[in-house]
């Protein structure tokens, strides 16, 4: 694993207009709201957060699938902002989208050959039709997904295996980054453990990045080398897997991780479990977002917007504790 | 405690056009006063069309009960007319569901909703009723219950929702209470509150709770016993410690072990290999065998029984023929 910085992020902002009458003020859903962070070739960087937190955002502003108001993003040294259409096309190949639903991401009309065919036919249109056969059996099978489905269709196919042929697509452009929008959360756990387990292994296979957008902890836990935690649009605390988890600093990762029910009925949970809930992103409170409901508030939280700091080589946190 | 509901023989099965489907074949079970039972298993197990089976709210569902007796109080639900089911839908059982947003009907009040199940089954009116209404909504931990009355269900966040949904249904006092993924919608730390909140309803009113879920996080947070269901069997029963400290069924060890653990540092999980099979191409003999790593010959040949041992009970050649033979037959990984 080497240290190059694959995907680098600087301070950007999305924020969608509310839509209100022409004469009233307009408001804005500060969907993502500043946020910076870098991952390194060949690492998988957890993204966590309640719903509505801004994550799935930060997801598609990476691919281009929505634009970012400001900010940078800088891919392989390259501010994908400063791009035309046309030019995108050639990153669009090198980063892949994995979606949650295998249900609503396949098309229902198309067989499996075509699906994964598509990508190749737009890419490479001077693959000669052997060639993109051979190519799809070939991946398909390293995605445990025997040939003998190649002309079957998407319903014909359980939550597993339709997740299965939706990491065949993303594969098959042999992409670097690979974005996973809580790719296994819609799978039965016996599944999500094969799942997770194919995903560990075809990054070592390809020497994959992947950007995992998750709300469930422990399977960030597992798969994750370093993780981002993400509050109202900002990330608040960004850190290596191992502090996050054993040495979390800010009060919202602490109360996140105590909030995860155990598979060990010998282990209490601690009930710090969060008062309230999370406030709407078009009326955030202002200074620190998290203090209406931060056990440890103080009055600068009020007024100040605390600034992500490093706390040591593997810990960054946006908290004024620090 | 004694016995509350008690679940005899459940067969319940579906119409397609292939002539009846059984989805649930032959169940046994029971809940006690005071005692939350968790029910287990993955999509298609049958754990939702147990619960619709236990309300009869299986008519909007091409589902049908075939045999069996629902054993409430001591009182056989399925012989019960459906206007004597209807006094006790709500009242003595209730139901909460996992999407509170399309359980709820978006264009009546919260207030409304309450108080129409406050007055058909408590006999109240009026001011009482309201009354009644508002200090539920309070007892499950909503801000404003004053003005919460007169709002939509939209106007609510999903975590205010099921906490409406939670206070509607006991608010007739119910003895029992199945919760079908009560949190799965949730997010995780909503998920801890509203569990907190279920656990002490439970402790205060001693009522027993059917809770139905596919997170094993879950049932050992707040489980007392535990029914693991797979292809419409129950294959295995227990208390929440011997489940999670010593699974007798391979498929509980491997629902168990295939959970990623925080701080267990693996590099790959385990997983069970294959899928849930369908109810039209069910094996022959044990429905669990072709992704079993311990199958035998017998396996394939014969479905084994439910056997009880110690108070606990699993559907598995292995720990039956282990019985008979004192340990010949090693449990080993």
């Amino acid at each position: 694993m080497g240290n190059n910085v694959l995907i680098d992020i600087k301070d950007v902002k999305k924020h969608f207009p509310l839509s209100k009458s022409w004469f009233e003020e307009k408001q804005y859903v500060k969907a993502v709201d500043g946020i910076s962070f870098s991952i390194n070739q060949g690492e998988t960087f957890g993204l966590v957060g309640e719903s509505g937190c801004g994550k799935s955002t930060t997801g598609r502003l990476i691919n281009g699938l929505i634009k970012s108001d400001t900010g940078e993003v800088i891919f392989n040294g390259k501010d994908l902002a400063s791009l035309s259409e046309k030019q995108w096309k050639a990153y669009r190949k090198k980063m892949q989208m994995i979606f949650q639903d295998p249900y609503a991401s396949l098309s229902p009309r198309m067989k499996v050959k075509d699906i994964l065919m598509e990508p190749l036919t737009i890419h490479f249109p001077r693959m000669s039709k052997q060639e993109k056969i051979e190519t799809v059996k070939n991946l398909l099978d390293k995605c445990g997904i025997s040939e003998f489905h190649l002309n079957k269709y998407p319903h014909e196919f359980s939550g597993g295996q339709r997740q299965r042929i939706s990491i065949a697509r993303a594969l098959i452009l042999q992409p670097e980054l690979i974005i996973a929008d809580e790719a296994v959360s819609a799978l039965d756990v016996s599944i999500q453990s094969q799942i997770l387990n194919l995903m560990k292994n075809l990054q070592k296979e390809f020497n994959l990045t992947y950007l995992f957008i998750s709300h469930d902890l422990s399977v960030v836990e597992h798969i994750s080398d370093r993780v981002g935690v993400m509050y109202l649009g900002n990330l608040i605390e960004v850190a290596s897997k191992q502090s996050i988890f054993k040495d979390p600093k800010h009060p919202y990762t602490k109360s996140l991780l105590a909030s995860i029910p155990q598979p060990d009925p010998s282990v209490k949970r601690e009930r710090i479990s969060l008062k309230g809930e999370i406030p709407s992103p078009s009326n955030p409170p202002t200074g620190c977002k998290f203090h209406t409901r931060c056990p440890l508030a103080m009055d600068v939280c009020k007024e100040k917007v605390p600034i992500m700091q490093k706390l040591n080589e593997n810990q960054q946190v946006a908290c004024h504790l620090y | 405690m004694g016995s509350l509901l008690q679940v005899n023989n459940l067969k319940t099965g579906f119409h397609t056009e292939d002539g009846m489907q059984t989805v649930i074949t032959g169940i046994d079970f029971e809940v006690n006063h005071g005692e939350i039972v968790g029910l287990v298993g993955e999509s298609g197990s049958g754990k939702s069309v147990t619960s619709l089976s236990i309300m009869q709210l299986l008519h909007d569902t091409p589902g049908e009960i075939i045999d069996g007796e629902i054993i409430y109080k001591g009182e056989d639900l399925l012989k019960l007319s459906e206007k004597k089911m209807r006094q006790y839908r709500g009242n003595e059982l209730s139901m909460i569901f996992q999407e509170p947003m399309t359980s709820l009907n978006p264009v009546m009040k919260i207030g409304k909703q309450i108080i129409e199940t406050i007055s058909l089954h408590l006999n109240m009116s009026g001011q009482k009723a309201k009354q009644h209404a508002v200090s539920m909504l309070e007892s499950v931990g909503i801000p404003r219950a004053k003005d919460i009355m007169n709002e939509y269900p939209h106007q609510l966040s999903g975590g205010m929702r099921q906490r409406v949904m939670i206070a509607m249904q006991i608010s007739c006092n119910p003895s029992l209470l199945i919760a079908d993924e009560p949190t799965t919608a949730l997010d995780v730390t909503i998920q801890a509150q509203i569990l907190d909140l279920l656990k002490d309803i439970q402790e205060k009113t001693n009522m027993g709770i059917l809770m139905i879920t596919h997170d094993l996080g879950v049932v050992a947070e707040i489980c007392d016993r535990v029914i693991v269901m797979y292809a419409g069997r129950i294959v295995e029963q227990a208390t929440v410690k011997e489940i999670f400290n010593n699974p007798k069924h391979p498929y509980t060890k491997g629902l168990i072990d295939s959970i990623p653990k925080i701080g267990a540092g693996l590099d790959e999980l385990y997983s069970i290999p294959g899928a849930v099979p369908s109810p039209k191409n069910m094996p022959k003999g044990c429905k669990f065998a072709p992704r079993c790593e311990h199958v035998m010959d017998i396996c394939n040949l014969e479905e084994p029984a439910l056997a009880m041992e110690n108070g606990r009970s699993s559907r598995c050649w292995l720990t039956q023929e282990q019985s008979q033979q004192e340990g010949v037959v090693g449990h080993g990984q």
